[in-house]
Parts: C-alpha cells; sequence; structure tokens
C-alpha cells in the first residue's frame, strides 16, 4: 500500500519543486507550511525498516529537503523545516531510545538492578542522561527533561513484557512515526498561530499616542497592530517599498481598520524618523547571528533608526528562524528580480544595449540583509528576544548536525 | 503595479479549478532562412540561448503559465526536435502533456495549420478543442497567459467573430526602435481603444511616408488610436475558427503578412481581431541574429525573470551562480585568475579561460577552450568550440564544435556554423556567414523556404572537408563563405553586430530628412489619400494581377476547382462582379500565350487557340451570364489597344474561337456589337473587323428561325 502511494508522493514533491523554481510559491510563511505538509507526507508515506528506523526517515527527508532547498535558496524558510522536521525525528528518536534504556532495567536479569540501584530512579536517571548526550543542554532541556523521561518510563514497560523481539521493534518504529507525525502536526499548528501568538504581545510594546514606522506589508505586522488598535489609538508611517510597493497595499488595509495612516517614499524615512517613536518591520529571515533578511530598503530605515536612536522592533515567527549564519558564502542572501519593476521595458533601450558607451545596468534586489546591531529586540511566538540570543534559540530548536 | 501583479497571481492559483485544459500549440519552426546557415544542420528552436535550447524557454513559459496541453508541431529537422523532446523532462512534467505532430511538407505557418486542422479531422480525439494558444518555437516571454485567455473567452461568448487576440507590447516610441532592436520592420497598428480591437496592421508606406487606412473603419467609432511604439509579441490567442480559416484560405501563408491582414480586410465574414497589451511582462520573438543577441542579452539582464540562467529550468544540473554585474558562472568552469570576465557573461560548465583573456557581454558554453590574451566581446559561444591563443571574437555567433586558430580574428555580424574551422591569422570580414556545408546553388533552392536537409552532418563532413576554400576560411581552415545573404541590404539590421553609433546616426539623418521631406511636400499626399479615383485603379491593378497569380498557379498543376475557389474569394474581397473575374482571367489567358514564344501572327494565333480550348472549362466558370461575355469581349477590345497590341489583328479570329468553344453566345456578341455601333469611330476599330463575322453570326439566326 505504501508502495502503491509513492508515486503519488514523487508526483507532489515534484510539482512543489516546480512551484518553488517558477517563483510561484513565494513568502516565508506560505514556503514554510508547504514543505511541512510535504514532509509530513514523506513521513507516513516511508516505509521504515526494521533497523535503525529513524536513520531511514532522516534520509528520507534529507533527500526531499535538499530538493526542495536547490529549488529556491532564497527561501530560507524551507531549509528551516527541513532541519526542523530532522529536528524532530532525532528527538523522538531519542526518546524512545531513552525509553528502552530505562525499560531494560526492568525486564532484564536483577544482577543489573543490583547495579543500578533502585529500578525506577535508574531509569530516570539514564534517560536524562541520554537526552543531555544527545542534545545540547539549554534551559528548556533541563526543566523539561525530568517529567519526559518520568513519563516515558511509564508507558512502555507492559508491552515489551508481553511482546517478541520484533513486534516490539515494529512497534518502536511505529511508535517513532506516530510520534513524528504528531510532532510535525504540532509544527504546523506553530506556524499558523504564529501571528496570533505575536499579536498577544502587541499591548506590551505600543503605547498610546505612540507613531510608529514601518515599511513595505507584513502580515504578522497587520495583526499586531489590529490587536494594539484594540486597546490603544496611535499613528503609523508606512514606507511604499518600492519597488514592489507593498506599502501600498500595506497602508489601505491599515486604513480599512481605522488606522491613522500615513504613506511615505522610501527616500523620506530619514527626514521623519525624528517623530517615530519606535520602527516595527517584518522579516523575511533571521540569521543565526540575529542579523534578519528583509525586503530591500531596511537597512537605511535601521541605519535611520539607530542614528535617532528609536527602537527598531522585529517581528517574526520562529519558522523563519534560520541556523545558517549570514557570513557563509553558499548561503545566497539575495535574489535579483526583473528589471522591469524598476524602469518600463525599451524606456532606456538605446541605453541598454550599450551601443553608445556603456550599458546602463538596472539592478532589482529583493532583499537587504540587516546586520544585528541595528536591531533592539525580535518579537517572536515564544516571547521578546535580543539579538544575542537568537544563536541560543537555534540551538534549541534545530540540531547541529543539520546545519 | 507589482502588487497588483502579485495579486493576479495569486488569483489565478486560486481561479485552477474551473477546467478546460488549456491548449497551445507550438511552432517548431521558424519557415524563415533568417538563420542560415546554423539551421541547414539544426532546427532552429533548438539553437542554445544562453545555454538553453530556445523551445525549453518557451515550453517553460507555457508550463508555468499554467497550460496544460501543448502540441509541438515540427517541420524542418523534425527528427532532432522530437527526438529531443522524448528525452527531455518536458515529457514528465506533471500536469502538461506534449505530443509532437510531424510533418514534412508544410512550407508555412499556414499549412502547418491547415495539417492540424486536417489532423484534428481525423483524430478527432481530445485534440485542440478550445481556444488555444499559437506560439513560435523561438519566444520568449514571461507573461502570464491566464488573463488574456479569460478576457478572450469572454469576448468570445457575446462575440462569436472575435476569432483571435494578439499580444503587444509597447515599446520605445521612436520609430527606430523597432529596428535597432530587433531587426523587424516597422509596424503601425490601428486599434480601437475602446474596444482593443485591431484595425490596421502593417508597414508605413516608406515611398509617401503615409499609412493608407479605410475610412469605413472610422465609422461607428469614438476614435483610432495609430501606434508606431507597438511590438508585436507573436503570441495569439486563437479560436478553433481559426484552424478552418486557414484551410478555407488555403494561400495564407504567414500568420501576419496573410492571415492577419486577410481578416481585416475581409469585411464579409467580419471576424475580428484584438489586442491585448502588456506592460510589465516581457515577450518577444526571436526570428533574426539581431533578435538572438537582443534577447540574450534581455535574459543575462534578467528581464525574462524567473526564467533566468540561475533559476535551472532545462536538464542541465549544474547549479549556476550568480555574481554581481550578471555574471553568470556554472559550477565547473574554470577560469585563469588572469582573465578578465566582464559584465553580461555567462560560462559553462567544463569551460577554461586561458590568462589575460578578455570576456564581455558574451556567452560561452559548455565545454569550451579559450586560450590566452583573447578577446570576446558581444559574441555568443555554443559548445565545445575552441578558441587558440590572440584571437579576437567581436560580435558574432560560433557555433557547437568550431576551431578558430590562433591569431584569428572575427569582425563584427561572423555567423561560425558548426564545426567550422578558421585558419591561423586570418581576418574573417564583417557579416560573413561560413559552414561545412556548402550554400545551395540558385536551383537547389528553388524550395524556398525550406530548411529540410535532414542530414546528420557527420557523413558529409569529411567530404567538404577537403573542398575548403583557403581564401575564405584562411590556412588550413575548413568551411564555406556563404554569399547569398552577404549582398543583403539590411544585413546590419539583421546580424548579431550591435548596430553602431554611426549607422544609428545615419538613420536618425535620414529619419530627419523624411521628416522636412513630408513638411515640404505636406499638402500632396493628402490630396492623394483622398482621391478614391486611385486607390481604386490600384486595386484594380491589384485584383487582376493577383487573378493572374492565381491562373498562373493552374498553369503549374494547382487543381482547377482551388484556383476557382481562390479567384472568388478574390472577388469578394475585392467587392468585385464576376464579369471583373471573367475579364481578368481572360487577360492572364493572352498574357500566358504571349509568353509563350511565336514568330508570327498565325503562330500567335495557333497558341491563343490551345490556351483558350485548354482553359475553357476553368473560364467557363467565371461566365455566368451575357454581360460576363461582354465584358470578356471589353476587356479584350481594351487588351488590343493597350499593352497586347499584338492582338490587334486576330481580333475577329480570337472572337470567332471564343464563339466556337462556346464561351460566349452569339447574342453577347451581337449586344457588343451593337454597344459599339454607337460608339466614336476611332473606337470601331475592331467592330469593322468583326463585321464579317457578325454578319454571319446574323445570317445563321436568321435561318434558324426560318427553320423554326
Amino acid at each position: 500500500m505504501v508502495a502503491a502511494a509513492m508515486p503519488d508522493l514523487q508526483a507532489a514533491v515534484d510539482d512543489f519543486v516546480i512551484k518553488l523554481k517558477r517563483r510561484q510559491v513565494e513568502g516565508s510563511l506560505a514556503t514554510a507550511k508547504s514543505t511541512v505538509l510535504l514532509l509530513r507526507q514523506v513521513v507516513s508515506h516511508q516505509r521504515i525498516p526494521s533497523s535503525g528506523p529513524a536513520s531511514s526517515l532522516i534520509d528520507a527527508v534529507k533527500s526531499v529537503g535538499s530538493r526542495l532547498i536547490a529549488a529556491n535558496p532564497m527561501e530560507l524558510a524551507v531549509g528551516n523545516m527541513v532541519r526542523r522536521v530532522l529536528h524532530i525525528i532525532r528527538e523522538e528518536e531519542a526518546t524512545i531510545v531513552a525509553a528502552q534504556v530505562g525499560v531494560t532495567p526492568v525486564s532484564d536479569s536483577d544482577d543489573d538492578a543490583d547495579v543500578h540501584g533502585v529500578p525506577g530512579l535508574s531509569a530516570v536517571a539514564l534517560a536524562a542522561a541520554n537526552r543531555t548526550a544527545l542534545r545540547a543542554p539549554s534551559l528548556h532541556n533541563l526543566l523539561e527533561s525530568l517529567p519526559t523521561s518520568a513519563g516515558a518510563n511509564v508507558e512502555p514497560v507492559p508491552e515489551s513484557d508481553t511482546k517478541s523481539r520484533s513486534s516490539d521493534k515494529n512497534s518502536k518504529s511505529w511508535k517513532l512515526k506516530h510520534g513524528v507525525i504528531d510532532a510535525i502536526g504540532l509544527l504546523l499548528g506553530e506556524i499558523e498561530n504564529y501571528h496570533s501568538e505575536i499579536s498577544e504581545q502587541a499591548l506590551e510594546h505600543i503605547h498610546q499616542n505612540e507613531v510608529i514606522l514601518t515599511l513595505g506589508r507584513s502580515r504578522s505586522l497587520l495583526h499586531f497592530f489590529r490587536e494594539a488598535k484594540k486597546k490603544r489609538s496611535f499613528q503609523v508611517f508606512v514606507a511604499e517599498g518600492a519597488p514592489r510597493y507593498q506599502g501600498h497595499k500595506f497602508a489601505k488595509e491599515l486604513a480599512a481598520m481605522e488606522l491613522q495612516t500615513t504613506v511615505i517614499t522610501d527616500s523620506a524615512v530619514f527626514a521623519l524618523i525624528s517623530r517615530v517613536n519606535m520602527v516595527i518591520v517584518g522579516a523575511h529571515a533571521v540569521m543565526a547571528n540575529g542579523g534578519i533578511v528583509a525586503p530591500v530598503g531596511m537597512h537605511m530605515v535601521a541605519l535611520a533608526a539607530r542614528r535617532h536612536a528609536v527602537p527598531f522592533v522585529v517581528l517574526t515567527g520562529l519558522h523563519k528562524l534560520c541556523p545558517l549564519y549570514p557570513h557563509n558564502p553558499s548561503v545566497v542572501l539575495n535574489e535579483l528580480k526583473s528589471p522591469s519593476q524598476v524602469l518600463d521595458f525599451g524606456e532606456m533601450s538605446d541605453c541598454l544595449d550599450g551601443t553608445d558607451g556603456s550599458p546602463v545596468h538596472v539592478v532589482n534586489p529583493m532583499f537587504d540583509y540587516v546586520p544585528p546591531e541595528l536591531i533592539s529586540l525580535f518579537i517572536t511566538d515564544s516571547g521578546g528576544h535580543n539579538p544575542s540570543y537568537v544563536y541560543r534559540l537555534v540551538a534549541e530548536i534545530y540540531s547541529p548536525e543539520d546545519h | 503595479m507589482a502588487a497588483q501583479r502579485a495579486g493576479r497571481r495569486g488569483q489565478e492559483m486560486a481561479d485552477d479549478e474551473a477546467h478546460t485544459p488549456l491548449q497551445a500549440i507550438l511552432l517548431a519552426d521558424s519557415f524563415t532562412q533568417r538563420f542560415r546557415p546554423i539551421t541547414m544542420e539544426r532546427p532552429k528552436v533548438l539553437l542554445p540561448l544562453v545555454g538553453v535550447p530556445m523551445i525549453d524557454y518557451t515550453l517553460e513559459w507555457l508550463a508555468s503559465a499554467g497550460i496544460e496541453e501543448v502540441f509541438v508541431f515540427c517541420c524542418a529537422h523534425a527528427k532532432q526536435v522530437t527526438s529531443y523532446l522524448k528525452t527531455s523532462r518536458w515529457k514528465s512534467q506533471p500536469n502538461f502533456k506534449l505530443t509532437c505532430i510531424q510533418s514534412d511538407d508544410c512550407v508555412s505557418a499556414g499549412d502547418a495549420l491547415r495539417s492540424i486542422d486536417q489532423r484534428n479531422v481525423v483524430l478527432c480525439s481530445s485534440k485542440v478543442l478550445g481556444d488555444f494558444v499559437l506560439v513560435s518555437g523561438d519566444t520568449v516571454s514571461n507573461m502570464p497567459l491566464k488573463e488574456v485567455i479569460q478576457e478572450h473567452k469572454a469576448r468570445r461568448t457575446k462575440d462569436k467573430l472575435a476569432v483571435m487576440t494578439m499580444v503587444v507590447k509597447r515599446c520605445k516610441p521612436s520609430p527606430l526602435t523597432h529596428q535597432t532592436r530587433l531587426g523587424n520592420e516597422e509596424l503601425v497598428l490601428a486599434i480601437d481603444p475602446a474596444t482593443k480591437q485591431l484595425l490596421h496592421y502593417g508597414a508605413p508606406n516608406k515611398q509617401r511616408q503615409s499609412i493608407l487606412l479605410d475610412k469605413n473603419l472610422l465609422a461607428g467609432r469614438q476614435g483610432v488610436r495609430l501606434h508606431l511604439d507597438m511590438q508585436d509579441c507573436h503570441i495569439d490567442i486563437c479560436s478553433p475558427e481559426v484552424l478552418m480559416l486557414f484551410t478555407d484560405n488555403f494561400d495564407y501563408q504567414q500568420m501576419r503578412r496573410d492571415f492577419v491582414r486577410g481578416l481585416l480586410s475581409d469585411e464579409i465574414m467580419g471576424n475580428k481581431v484584438y489586442t491585448y497589451e502588456i506592460f510589465e511582462d516581457y515577450a518577444t520573438r526571436i526570428d533574426n541574429f539581431r533578435a538572438y543577441d537582443v534577447v540574450s542579452k534581455d535574459v543575462l539582464h534578467r528581464w525574462t525573470y524567473p526564467i533566468v540562467p540561475e533559476v535551472s529550468f532545462s536538464d542541465s544540473q549544474a547549479t549556476v551562480n550568480l555574481d554581481r554585474c550578471n555574471k553568470y558562472r556554472e559550477q565547473g568552469a574554470t577560469v585563469s585568475r588572469n582573465a578578465l570576465i566582464g559584465e553580461n557573461t555567462f560560462l559553462g560548465q567544463g569551460t577554461t579561460i586561458g590568462s589575460h583573456s578578455k570576456i564581455k557581454n558574451s556567452v560561452i558554453g559548455r565545454g569550451c577552450k579559450i586560450g590566452e590574451n583573447v578577446v570576446v566581446e558581444g559574441s555568443y559561444i555554443w559548445d565545445n568550440v575552441t578558441i587558440a591563443d590572440n584571437v579576437q571574437v567581436i560580435q558574432s555567433i560560433i557555433c557547437d564544435g568550431v576551431l578558430v586558430k590562433a591569431g584569428a580574428r572575427l569582425e563584427p555580424g561572423v555567423v561560425l556554423s558548426f564545426k567550422v574551422t578558421i585558419g591561423e591569422n586570418f581576418t574573417v570580414p564583417q557579416y560573413s556567414k561560413i559552414s561545412r556545408v556548402p550554400e545551395p546553388t540558385e536551383q537547389d533552392s528553388s524550395d524556398e523556404e525550406l530548411e529540410y536537409a535532414d542530414s546528420t552532418g557527420d557523413d558529409s563532413g569529411g567530404r567538404i572537408y577537403i573542398s575548403a576554400n583557403k581564401v575564405q576560411v584562411g590556412q588550413d581552415g575548413a568551411g564555406y563563405r556563404w554569399f547569398k545573404d552577404a549582398v543583403h541590404d539590411e544585413e546590419w539590421k539583421q546580424s548579431a553586430a550591435a548596430i553602431s553609433g554611426e549607422k544609428i546616426k545615419e538613420l536618425m539623418a535620414k529619419q530627419e530628412q523624411e521628416e522636412d521631406d513630408i513638411q515640404d511636400v505636406d499638402v500632396i499626399p493628402e490630396e492623394k489619400l483622398l482621391s478614391d479615383e486611385e486607390e481604386s485603379v490600384d486595386e484594380d491593378d491589384n485584383f487582376e494581377k493577383e487573378v493572374e497569380e492565381n491562373f498562373k498557379r493552374a498553369v503549374n498543376g494547382v487543381k482547377l476547382e482551388n484556383v476557382v475557389l481562390e479567384v472568388n474569394s478574390l472577388k469578394l474581397g475585392y467587392n468585385k462582379a464576376f464579369s471583373d473575374c471573367a475579364g481578368a482571367m481572360f487577360r492572364a489567358m493572352l498574357n500566358l500565350a504571349l509568353e509563350t514564344p511565336h514568330s508570327t501572327a498565325a503562330e500567335l494565333l495557333s497558341t491563343t487557340k490551345q490556351v483558350i480550348s485548354k482553359w475553357s472549362t476553368l473560364f467557363r466558370n467565371f461566365l455566368k451570364s451575357e454581360d460576363d461575355q461582354i465584358e470578356v469581349l471589353l476587356k479584350f477590345e481594351e487588351l488590343c489597344l493597350e499593352s497586347a497590341s499584338e492582338f490587334s489583328p486576330l481580333f475577329s479570329k480570337v472572337v470567332e474561337e471564343l464563339y466556337d468553344k462556346d464561351l460566349v453566345s452569339e447574342e453577347a456578341v451581337m449586344s457588343w456589337a451593337s454597344e459599339k455601333a454607337g460608339a466614336e469611330e476611332a473606337d470601331k476599330v475592331f467592330l469593322r473587323q468583326c463585321e464579317s463575322f457578325i454578319k454571319w453570326l446574323n445570317e445563321a439566326e436568321e435561318e434558324e428561325s426560318e427553320e423554326d
């Protein structure tokens, strides 16, 4: 049955790869969501051999993942999601291994029990040891490790007792798969709900009568403002975000919810920044060093904000958090779009050809990289963080071997 | 604008459910010789454009625009095209069906469409059913198609006669733009601004510096907008009727020259063509070397995004890195540290570039070896080319497997076809085209617009090598220079060489000069325009010429019924009566008789008689009434007076012959005679000549009546 479903999966992967290549799916939220959905399919279709179940899953996800990443390297969220899923698999495996280590002393002879002392306690200790061995220690781990491993200790005991060895293995791989799919479901929920998680914090950051500046359009920012609007009255300057002019659309949306909105050109940012209390923007991706990849023009806004000591706040979901560093040359940090957004075709055809002297170049980059020094705060679905804390978040949600 | 576009894209995806499969017909042949001599060995659609065959650009665009089924019509080198497509990834694309149609006997786009129509009738399965997109295999575009197709369909539901929608794009509003950018002719479009209906398509009249428009076009319209600044993208959304129209009008050859103009001038059927203007998107066709150069640069400049080199859409697996200033480099290209790679360059996999070489504005394919101190500027070098040291390549196109030996120099506009070798220190002059295949002689090229020669090239290679000409390609070079097009007046316009500043200045000066001229004679042409008479005289001439053409076709073996149909359609087209047709046809017959060599009048008479008897069946089709027959006689008289004075002594004889063959009834002769009886004396020459014949006719009639 699984084999019959495989061509389906293949077609789904191909379809998504083509859409990514043709730039028909763009934006971190859409790509992240589709990637996770696809990877869930991959996991559920993967036939798991009894030996090394986790590694086969990891290989399957990796092979699909590398194709997706290659299809559009600029959509960093795709890579993030692949790594998140890999991390989930590793975690799940670790939990199961830990549970088994906890189990063996109980089911085996009493000699072991003697060595380890009281069986129940030793299981907990072993599991904790195992986890820490598999995972870098982190704040979350330290707090969580006790209850989870204790819980794992209780469950698997009767199963391994009653069933034969092979069925035990099967149930183990089944459990792994089940656990992974559940966890991917949670991840999906996290991606879908990150707007509301972020916007819940709106009231802490936006105060009465403040003037807020933003550039371009961001969906999470829209939710953020909507939430703040319920309790506070404030004013928003929207820089239009040439040459894609997403700001125009954003301003319309803000005006529709009766927010006092002003559209300015990108070049007017510096002229108005002195009147602004806070800059809040969305990002395309957050790099591991705390810098962001954001729509073009953002670096300029960040510099203007720094010059006038205006806080520069970035809203981002955890799915945008990328474990790569921006100095890594293998990461392409920009996408050059068609010059037609900047200039009408044919308008300068005489000089574009370079028949008379040197030709005019029209460059239309999509993104800016804003270094971490210019960013005051990240508001994520797990709360507010400093740029310097980003590496910590990365360590928590990704496995180092997947970077 | 951009936001709109993004929204549009999104909406397209949402609309995906409303499902009728979108189909396209791709003509994998341009039916011209502009890319000769290269196209002698490889079909045009497989020529690489920035490392990828042109057809892949077209297919990628169609696929990404949501076309689900493509019929590729292969003609020249059909086998190469189909075998390429078979192994390509297009066969395995999800939601994308590719069907190849092969044909060997098509010489034009019209033939191709007729052939598709016939097969459609035969196969009748899931073949072209609804509206379809018609493009040629050398189209490079990134425009979304859903919207234009929807617009077309919406119009069709309201008006069944809106058979076609043409995509146009505004370009720089200068009359020189067309020429300098794409090497095309100037183009004037008349468009109804309210409905976007196309009213006129054509080049402006060079001599008169004017455009002739039918004044009926203005009737019932708020206005007509004349465009000199529109570029025809050669992307058409057609209804199934278009195929039928091609079948009905079997003399339609080209899409634009014959079909579009035919539709526009044909008021009886009332079919309409509409335009759809694109703004931000890119769309153009590569139909000569100039366009090849320009479009390659546009691709490097990323106007075609997302169809750009580093977004791999072809089969090649190599990843492409993009550096600042549009420098593309495939993985595995080796560049010496001393080499200078300038802006707008593409380097293919496995290519090596020697030290101190300078590459600028150029595309270099895969597996090439470029030596030291080589200068490559504005050139297109395909795969596996070897260029030795100290060579200069400027604004040239070099095909696969070429060897350029040390110290050689290629001047602007040079085209080196497959496997040519250029000798040491040899300078290839401007605009020369060199190929391993010798240029066909005049007789050979009688099957003119064909690029068959499905030869594999290998078998003939050795033989040609020996007979290579040293003067043309240098010492130990290999290849023939093609001269046929070299003398071509407009070479500068269509070669790969960029048009020099001087040439543009020269053109501009000419332009200004012409503009001055117009101002000088400003009043006169307008008067000319107004004088309907002249126009109608023109039309008469045209009509007669066309009828004659058709008659000649009949002589050359085209089926009679086809010719009859054709002449009938001409009759409708020019709004003529049968009598006009008959007159024109008779004139054609006499011309034919005149053309056959003859020495005496008697000989001429006998050939005339032969012609008349031979073509009487055809001729009779147009002699429906007595009036037609009278018209023939009048025409004959006129001819004898003017062009074909040789016939004047034979007038009565020919009339008798016509009577004998039952082509002209005696009533017709009699009424002609009575009509002429009142004429001036000078006009009665022929009447007098026929006196005896008429008398005889009269007597015969009397006898008949007596018998009764």
